[in-house]
């Protein structure tokens, strides 16, 4: 439709088959620029996260970055220790991956190995239902649902624990788990599991013995993708797990994790180029960096326990 | 397959038509505001003064029918004075005097602001209503708590006084952004900003409340407007500034007992703003009505007189601070404000 | 001795088989953690929330009484951050999928945008927001309009409608590209003509899912700056007169479902808590529903295409 002016004024000096050729072109151009679009996202990002960091330790020592157990940027003692905010982030991933691996890998082995096509059929859309479901509902969920059921047991339970959040990031998080965990035993070949029964091996056997093994590559992909979305998970723990960023292990306290601080303090007003600025971009890095490192080991235990067939 | 494929191509027109049709509808749903004013009012600042600042807007777009737009966000009074001297706000909330380095910054900027008090709020120290070790505390007591010395020390409630039953010590508290954060330092440590850090602090005082009503060993203070709308789920403990233990409510404010917590809330108008004929409009009705609003959300209003004054000096555009800037600022009663007010 | 040798054999299989039928059981109850989960949640929003949901919620403000309040002006603005975010990504995330999957499937550059794709994928949306921030807010001076916010989420999606729109188009056999070739045709008209129309139906569900996604994020519109009692709608973007089409509203300072719901939930009145689960009800109701009008179209296309 557009070409037709374009058309006009070249057929003066380009043949219909050049023109044709040089419509290719300019489309095939075209695409290739959306598609860099996405790296040069991955750049904006990097570079953003980057440049402000590096503005924010000609301020603040890495040393002090690393050791310091205090984080209290805003404060007239400022201290920026981001060793608070890591073990908050630690603590309701940890919590969640206790909730949402063994959940996750028992429901895809029974789904994959053990369940009547028509359940899993059923079942399967209704688990990922569960990850299409806001995050900031279920940060309602964990402030208003479990916190208080969890409270009936733990009485000592504070209004704000990084325990409920866990454990709500947990189930969030199952589908993630199980359904790519699903795939990859599903794709274990068929021989596999007809060579184990016909070894007299049972179907609990088998699934654990031989199909876990041989999809153990795409299981800990999954694995590794929860532990990512846990560690960003950020209005379920800015909900319901608290601000104060404490230097502790303990599930049952409250503290902040890197990205409640991020959503805290931008609640508030940044001036662009403050030191206060620069702090969420430092904190963003550690971020981007803990998923990082995740992911590396990820890729290395699957490389070292993958089994090719 | 050709056939097929005309009908898939047909559809794919359909499908793009429809999702303009969809489209156009839902715009056209969007009722159309009559004035094209091209900028909102932007407020922004302390949570203490939102609750007023909230009903003034509310019931000013009822008044003009939405034809004059105000958007109000909150960052705290530092946050709020930082975006006001950046020339992001036209109306910075205070819920204390603007400061001698706030000032600076707004000249750096060429920016001029007129000063206006809206009311006088008791800022209140709650605790949980479950927590049934004390009903009053002295100022000692509270700078015992709060004091930056106090910092990973004072962790139990057992050492605030001695013989109080023990139990950890939460804290909650306004964040280092705050006008009652600086207030409230100020007035009990002596020095504004320095407190201990080891708090859950929010420039957001419903979080506080929310913190504190769901933790029996939780202490926390903020505006008496967060007490008053949760008194279910609060205790307000009684300040003793030397002359016996007082609780925060209108009368003691009024009649100055309620030391030294009690302290005025303002809004700072950008002068440049204050020639907009919106901007004029919503200040006038906001000095008119923050009475009423003052006394909705339960803070105290100013005396009547105390409103005329302020309105007189927006109208003449009277620039500058009469109560910040390196002023008395703790202890203000209400007469000394409106001397404040008349004299500058 | 066989007899004995047996009479082990047919133990241990019992005793084996008895291990399967508890690991049902546990796979069983693992399956129902979630599920149930899924329903406490929704029956906790829907006890709270549903005698809120009357129209009076929908066409009210977020004002200081909560039986007055509603979400109007949240749910215009997501409308329209919504179009903002469909304009921007879908045109750019199913051309980045046609070329990576029809023209750049084996040049280095290729596998640096595809290896790209999959890490974005993964990074946590609140990253998105601080490149937000930085970015749209203060390099473009965008401010904290309905157009950076809509900026904001589009780059969130875009992976999402990328791998999707790839996975559409690879599952168009190749004899249809070969046809169209045989006919003359250029690779673009193949594309455009044949291979795209197929596809349409898998790219949509991608769409919508990524759209649905967006919807409920709220991180990154928070490190924007968006929490902020907005009582009035932005202006129309069609106007009586010339131009007929305005584009103030881009501009305009907004608020979304999930940021008038999270700013609810900060609440500590109970009745702000009633209004939060009326809102996340509706969040819940446009997600799922919006996934289930994808699962539907899948299977409708599924249907009507047959190779």
């Amino acid at each position: 439709m557009t070409e037709n002016p374009l058309q006009l004024s070249k057929q003066t000096h380009l043949s219909p088959k050049a023109l044709r050729n040089l419509r290719e072109r300019v489309i095939e151009v075209l695409l290739l620029l959306a598609a860099f679009s996405s790296v040069a996202t991955t750049v904006a990002i990097l570079a953003m996260l980057i440049t402000e960091s590096l503005a924010f330790f000609q301020q603040v020592s890495l040393l002090e970055f690393l050791t310091d157990t205090r984080w209290s940027p805003l404060f007239a003692d400022a201290h920026y220790g981001i060793l608070p905010l890591v073990s908050g982030t630690l603590v309701t991933t940890v919590v969640a991956l206790l909730v949402a691996v063994p959940l996750g890998t028992i429901a895809a082995i029974y789904l994959s190995e053990f369940a009547a096509h028509r359940l899993r059929e059923v079942v399967k859309p209704c688990l990922e239902l569960l990850a299409g479901i806001p995050t900031v509902v279920y940060g309602y969920f964990a402030l208003l649902f479990v916190t208080p059921l969890l409270q009936q047991v733990l009485p000592d339970l504070p209004g704000f624990n990084m325990l409920s959040a866990g454990l709500v990031i947990g189930v969030m998080i199952i589908p993630y788990v199980s359904s790519i965990s699903e795939d990859a035993m599903r794709s274990v070949p068929v021989h596999l599991r007809e060579g184990s029964y016909a070894m007299g091996a049972t179907r609990l056997q088998t699934a654990l013995r031989v199909v876990l093994p041989a999809a153990i590559s795409g299981i800990s992909a999954a694995y590794i993708l929860g532990i990512s979305r846990a560690v960003g998970e950020t209005m379920v723990v800015a909900i319901a797990a608290g601000l104060q960023p404490i230097f502790t292990l303990n599930p049952m306290d409250e503290a902040a994790t890197i990205t409640a601080y991020i959503v805290a303090v931008s609640l508030g007003d940044l001036p662009h180029g403050s030191l206060e600025y620069q702090t969420i971009f430092a904190a963003g890095l550690t971020l981007v960096l803990i998923t990082l490192v995740f992911n590396i080991l990820g890729h290395f235990l699957t490389k070292r326990y993958r089994e090719i067939y | 397959m050709v056939v097929k494929e005309k009908r898939l191509k047909l559809n794919r027109f359909k499908l793009v038509g429809a999702i303009a049709a969809t489209a156009t509808a839902l715009g056209v749903s969007v009722p159309a505001v009559q004035s094209q004013s091209a900028e909102p009012i932007k407020l922004n600042g302390s949570s203490t003064v939102y609750p007023i600042a909230q009903a003034v807007v509310e019931d000013f777009g009822v008044e003009t029918r939405g034809a004059i737009r105000a958007t109000l966000a909150i960052s705290g009074t530092g946050g709020g004075f930082k975006a006001f001297c950046d020339g992001r706000s036209d109306i910075s909330n205070a819920s204390r005097p603007i400061k001698e380095s706030e000032v600076e910054a707004c000249q750096k900027k060429g920016i001029n602001f007129i000063e206006l008090p809206i009311a006088y709020d008791a800022l209140t120290v709650v605790v949980n209503p479950q927590n049934n070790r004390l009903d009053s505390m002295t100022v000692d007591e509270l700078k015992k708590i709060w004091e930056p010395a106090a910092q990973e020390k004072v962790m139990d409630w057992g050492q605030v006084r001695p013989g109080l039953p023990g139990g950890p010590l939460k804290l909650f508290g306004p964040g280092a952004d705050s006008g009652t954060f600086d207030y409230f330092t100020e007035a009990i440590n002596g020095e504004s900003k320095a407190s201990r850090t080891d708090y859950t602090g929010s420039e957001d005082d419903n979080i506080l409340v929310q913190g504190v009503a769901r933790d029996e060993n939780a202490l926390g203070y903020f505006g008496y407007a967060y007490y008053a709308a949760n008194q279910a789920r609060l205790k307000a403990v009684a300040i003793d500034g030397g002359k016996g233990p007082v609780l925060p409510s209108e009368q003691t404010v009024r009649d100055g007992t309620y030391q030294p917590l009690s302290r005025p809330i303002f809004i700072y108008v950008k002068a440049e703003s204050a020639n907009r004929p919106d901007v004029q409009q919503f200040v006038e009705y906001f000095m008119a009505n923050a009475g009423r609003a003052a006394s909705e959300v339960q803070y105290v209003p100013l005396p009547p007189e105390a409103y005329t004054i302020a309105t007189e000096n927006f109208r003449k555009r009277k620039l500058g601070t009469a109560f910040g800037a390196g002023k008395q600022t703790v202890g203000l009663k209400i007469e000394d404000l409106l001397r404040a007010e008349t004299e500058q | 001795m066989p007899g004995e040798n047996l009479q082990e054999i047919r133990g241990i299989i019992a005793r084996n088989k008895v291990w399967d039928a508890v690991f049902v059981i546990v796979g069983l109850m693992s399956l129902l953690v979630g599920i149930v989960t899924l329903l406490a949640l929704v029956i906790d929003l829907a006890i709270d929330g549903l005698p809120r949901l009357s129209g009076q919620f929908f066409t009210s403000y977020a004002v200081r009484r909560p039986a007055e309040s509603g979400i109007l002006s949240a749910w215009v603005g997501t409308v329209l951050v919504m179009l903002v975010t469909a304009i921007a990504a879908i045109p750019l995330g199913i051309a980045s999928g046609v070329y990576l999957e029809e023209y750049g499937r084996k040049n280095w550059l290729a596998d640096l945008i595809e290896i790209n794709v999959t890490n974005l994928a993964g990074v946590p949306s609140i990253i998105y927001g601080l490149l937000a921030l930085g970015l749209f807010v203060y390099q473009f001076n965008l401010g904290e309009s309905i157009l950076a916010a809509g900026l904001t989420l589009a780059l969130l999606v875009l992976p999402i409608i990328i791998v999707t729109t790839r996975e559409a188009l690879r599952g168009i056999p190749n004899s249809i590209r070969e046809a169209a070739y045989a006919l003359g045709a250029s690779k673009w008209q193949m594309i455009w003509d044949h291979v795209l129309p197929y596809a349409t139906g898998g790219i949509l569900t991608g769409v919508i899912v990524g759209l649905s996604r967006a919807i409920g994020e709220t991180a990154p519109l928070i490190t924007i700056g968006a929490l902020t009692f907005v009582a009035f709608l932005p202006d129309s973007p069609f106007k009586g007169e010339f131009p007929y089409i305005s584009f103030a509203w881009l501009q305009a300072p907004f608020t979304v479902m999930p940021i008038q719901m999270f700013n609810w939930v900060s609440r500590p009145e109970p009745e702000f808590q009633l209004n939060a689960a009326a809102a996340g009800l509706v969040l819940i109701f446009m997600t799922l529903g919006m996934n289930a009008v994808a699962i539907y179209l899948r299977y409708q296309f599924r249907k009507r295409v047959k190779w």
